[in-house]
């Protein structure tokens, strides 16, 4: 048996491959001389093998036979055996596999070994790779040498203990005495990693945050000595000493210093200081600036303190270092919610952002941008956006137009800017608007009938440039066809137009090939309601084109040209009423009035509205609108399907007119505008979000369905509305009696069924309401009985137990 | 928390990999490939941090990166770590391996993973940050090569013998056997 060659060799040997087969090739070849080795106990070149098959696994081949040889390096005295082994079991080996937890036995063994460097390495492998059981076991061991062991081993113990409590959280009460002497030790690594422990127990649990409120003088005692102490030069990095501590310090003081006041005052002074006496030249200062201003933004600092932190957040901004640029635009987004005015200030910086070529940089600042539009700064914000739309990388598109209408309708200072603005999002952004905007849109034109003229000229001039924007056509193409006749009288926006163009230019749109499918139907439907509009010599051409799509293979297409033929030629007398004028939507959205026109006082009652709760209501309405967050990040947990699809049924079945359009059954009150009383607001959301249990199947067989739909009233009360369906197919049910019995805590009303007996395929309902003060767990006994073509069947007894959670809660 | 290291070069093979989160070895191959993706298509002068690619999971995490002649050095952290100061992290890095390495390239690291892993171990534990002094960090490592050098030479005489007994390749005797030939000695009889 040769033996084995040396790493660098095997490396030379990968490397001198020419075409990846060949390195393959000799990969696997030296594969299969490991194999033969590991199978030969080959406890002198284990050490070596051991190490090329880690190389060979980081170039991604397969490696795992090598998993037990780990273990056997890990148990040889050799200092280098062991150190190839833990870092092979780092590399191969990870907490889910039960392999690991053979390493336990000669971990324990390491952690009482008399080298400290064999202890070091039995700590990092525990530190990378512990599992819970792994930390129950040498949490002892560990707890020791966090006591009494030198400096080096002290901080990888307290390292490797922040893991294990990560793993079991139970074991804190094991570690916590030992902080205090932690942070009071002179050496920095300890000092480092002692910080680091502490601010991993605040992060499990609030209640240790409270605990070590107590060592906050401490902690400034700690950083006030770093900055005194003058020049050190082991832990000095570019002039400043030991910036990573001072960062982990100043990180820490933020967690503990949040939402409570007594703490924060303690820090006030030291923050101030290290906020003016830091070098900024270098990388590392700012390093320690970036933090400060984010722990003053974050704790509850004074007034003063804030307006330093965001003036030096202003100073990033125009810094020439693209990094600092991007961490001040960050520190921004997060901070914009609470100190809104203060951010302002920077607007016009942040706007020039936009035009910088760092994509990273683009999306910091776009959603900053959004964040701080408010009433005074709609119009000049959006132009720039606008500008940016035009000319941004495409991956930004859609993000930024669904923003800017969002945006638009909620700021709007009057209708016809409104409108223009949707507009021109509409022809900037071409075929990256997303679907939803249309129907908001659509909305949106039909409640403003004061612009309708206004609004049906600049659609005809945008098509008739022949644009290619599948939404912009759209939404010109339901204009025209509800508005068109606008367009024949002439107005001060547009001269007369021949009936003829405007049937041309729809049937343009529908015949072209580069049209969609949903283009296309929005075309014929607005060619057929122009038959009321355009004077009647026209009726023969329309339907001529109607028909020509009663053989088109798009079924859609085929659908409404058939329908609509059939009903000019057969019922054509109902034509006027079916084709007239739209009513007005229902209103999804309470009667919002723009800022710029009557009411100051509801303009000053929305800025002065709380801005959580903007956050909240604002995220409801991008959640339901289904349009993306603008960056607030605050979810609402509603699932209540967006209103605005109501109203894109509508448009699509717009022949339907005499039917009252479908009234979204969903709270739409949720999308109230910002001026109504907060708490009713998010009273109204949680009732939405709770609207929406999911109906029920508790049963089912071959005679009979049960299905349970449910309805909050109210806090309490829970409307079930159960449906039997009599699943036979030629026998009928009669005499059907219900009972129902609920858990002692609650109270249940049953109303009298629909109906007595239900006839095949048929179904009978009944009401039940339940009184549930508690929030207990719901879960009813029920018993029924029926006949089944005159054979009685049953009682048959049934628990039920596993209701919709959000049905009781 | 850090949840990857990873040095790879400018065509994208991997120097030194590591991952302080558990995700499988095919899962590890394709986090590299689409960090590289991401990572080689920056221009020079933009900023240094990057959103993360879906692999390594959400909008949570940042990749940090330097790029220094041939090598790229990018540190995938979340939200809890300070960006600018992982970028003075990678300085400690790159500069400590110049300290251990003496003026390091990347045929430094090529064939010497192992000693970049140990460097690295001294450094972060557990995907935290523990030594940041260079100083520390170096004398730390000189000492355990240190030991490893003295149980080399303790233990390379037995191993040298060894090596040199299973390669030894015995003379073919048998056709020398036949050609021998015999010194013509001087007859003995009278």
């Amino acid at each position: 048996m040769p033996t084995p060659i040396r790493l660098r060799d095997l490396i030379r040997n990968i490397r001198a491959a020419k075409t990846a087969a060949e390195e393959r090739e000799v990969i696997q070849k030296e594969c299969a001389e490991i194999r033969n080795g590991f199978r030969e106990e080959d406890n002198i070149f284990r050490c070596r093998n051991v190490a090329k098959l880690l190389y060979v696994h980081m170039l991604g081949f397969p490696a795992h036979f090598g998993q037990m040889e780990v273990m056997k390096l890990v148990v040889s005295p050799r200092f280098t055996d062991k150190r190839i082994g833990y870092l092979g079991s780092m590399l191969l080996l990870d907490e889910n596999r039960e392999v690991t937890m053979l390493i336990t036995n000669s971990l324990k063994n390491d952690l009482e070994h008399s080298s400290q460097y064999v202890v070091s390495l039995a700590l990092c492998t525990l530190g990378n790779i512990c599992s819970s059981e792994m930390a129950r076991d040498l949490a002892q061991d560990v707890e020791r040498i966090m006591r009494n062991g030198p400096a080096y081993l002290k901080k990888k113990a307290t390292l490797c203990a922040c893991r294990i409590i990560r793993k079991e959280p139970e074991l804190i009460d094991n570690f916590i005495q030992l902080v205090p002497t932690l942070l009071n030790d002179k050496h920095h690594g300890v000092m480092l990693s002692g910080v680091a422990f502490v601010t991993e127990m605040c992060n499990i649990s609030d209640e240790y945050t409270e605990k070590f409120r107590r060592s906050v003088p401490a902690l400034v005692r700690m950083l006030k000595n770093l900055i005194m102490s003058g020049f050190s030069p082991e832990h000095d990095v570019s002039g400043v000493v030991d910036p990573f501590l001072q960062v982990r310090i100043i990180r820490l003081l933020r967690i503990l210093g949040k939402n409570d006041s007594s703490s924060s005052e303690l820090m006030n002074d030291i923050l101030a200081q290290v906020a003016t006496n830091t070098e900024t030249s270098k990388n590392v200062g700012n390093a320690i600036l970036y933090e400060t201003v984010l722990t003053i933004m974050g704790i509850k600092s004074e007034s003063g303190l804030r307006v330093l932190a965001i003036n030096i957040l202003g100073r990033f901004l125009l810094s020439s270092d693209k990094n600092i640029r991007y961490v001040a635009l960050n520190s921004l987004l997060k901070t914009v919610h609470t100190d809104r005015n203060a951010v302002q200030r920077h607007r016009s910086t942040i706007l020039d952002c936009l035009k910088d070529p760092d994509p990273s940089v683009l999306r910091r600042a776009v959603d900053l941008c959004f964040a701080l539009i408010n009433d005074q700064n709609v119009r000049g914000t959006m132009r720039e956006l606008l500008i940016f739309l035009e000319n941004c990388p495409s991956e930004f598109k859609s993000d930024v137009a669904s923003n800017i209408v969002i945006s638009a309708g909620r700021y709007a200072p009057n209708a016809q800017w409104h409108i223009d603005t949707i507009l021109k999002v509409l022809t900037t952004g071409g075929n990256y608007v997303p679907d939803q905007t249309i129907p908001i849109l659509i909305h949106l034109i039909s409640s403003t009938a004061s612009l309708h003229s206004y609004t049906v000229s600049q659609l005809f001039t945008a098509i008739k440039s022949n644009s290619l924007h599948q939404p912009l056509n759209q939404v010109a193409c339901w204009c025209i066809g509800e508005y068109g006749e606008v367009l024949l009288t002439g107005s001060e926006y547009s001269d007369l137009v021949q009936p003829e163009e405007i049937l041309k230019s729809l049937n343009s749109l529908c015949e072209s090939h580069l049209s969609s499918t949903s283009t296309k139907s929005y075309a014929v439907n607005g060619i057929a309601k122009l038959a009321n509009r355009l004077p009647t010599h026209l009726m023969p051409t329309i339907k001529r084109i109607l028909a020509r799509y009663g053989t088109s293979m798009n079924l859609e297409l085929q659908q409404r040209s058939v329908e609509f033929s059939s009903l000019f030629n057969k019922h054509d007398d109902k034509r006027p009423g079916i084709l007239e004028r739209m009513p007005l939507f229902e209103k999804t959205e309470e009667e919002r009035s723009y800022s710029e026109s009557n009411d100051p006082a509801a303009g000053e009652k929305a800025a002065s509205s709380a801005p959580a709760v903007n956050t909240a209501q604002q995220s409801a309405l991008d959640d339901l609108l289904g349009l993306g967050d603008i960056g607030t990040g605050a979810p609402v947990a509603t699932s209540a399907p967006a209103p605005v699809m109501n109203s894109s049924n509508l448009v699509r079945c717009g022949h339907d007119n005499n039917k009252p359009p479908p009234i979204a059954k969903r709270t739409p009150e949720s999308e109230r505008g910002p001026f109504s009383d907060p708490e009713t607001t998010l009273r109204t959301i949680r009732q939405a979000a709770s609207n929406s249990i999911p109906s029920f199947e508790p049963w089912c067989d071959d005679n009979l369905g049960m299905k349970m739909d449910f309805q909050k009233i109210d806090t309490n009360v829970l409307a079930i509305n159960m449906t039997i369906t009599n699943n036979s197919l030629a026998y009928e049910v009669t005499d059907f009696s219900f009972l129902a019995a609920v858990p002692k805590q609650l109270q249940i009303n049953l109303a009298q069924p629909s109906s007595l007996s239900v006839s095949p395929q048929m179904t009978l309902s009944q009401q039940m309401r339940v009184n549930n003060p508690n929030k207990v767990a719901l879960k009813m006994k029920c018993k029924m009985s029926y006949k089944l073509n005159g054979n009685p069947v049953g009682p048959i007894d049934k628990v039920i137990g596993n209701f919709p959670p959000s049905a009781w809660e | 928390m850090i949840k990857a290291v990873l040095i790879f070069n400018n065509q994208g093979k991997p120097r030194v990999t590591k991952f302080y989160q558990h995700y499988s070895e095919q899962d590890q191959q394709s986090i590299i490939e689409e960090i590289f993706a991401l990572v080689s298509r920056r221009e020079e002068g933009v900023c240094s941090f990057l959103e993360g690619g879906k692999l390594v999971g959400g909008s949570d995490y940042r990749l940090i990166y330097r790029h220094y002649a041939t090598l790229y050095f990018i540190f995938c952290v979340d939200s809890s770590e300070s960006e600018l100061g992982i970028l003075d992290l990678i300085q400690v890095l790159v500069e400590v391996l110049d300290r251990c390495f003496e003026n390091v390239c990347e045929l430094d690291l090529i064939f010497h993973m192992d000693k970049v892993h140990f460097i690295l171990n001294e450094m972060i534990m557990g995907g935290m940050v523990l030594e940041t002094s260079l100083s520390e960090i170096v004398s730390r490592y000189h000492e355990q090569e240190k030991i490893c050098k003295q149980e080399i030479g303790f233990s390379k005489t037995p191993s040298m013998v060894a090596g040199a007994l299973k390669s030894i390749e015995l003379p073919n005797l048998k056709n020398e056997l036949k050609n021998i030939e015999l010194p013509k000695l001087p007859s003995l009889r009278r």
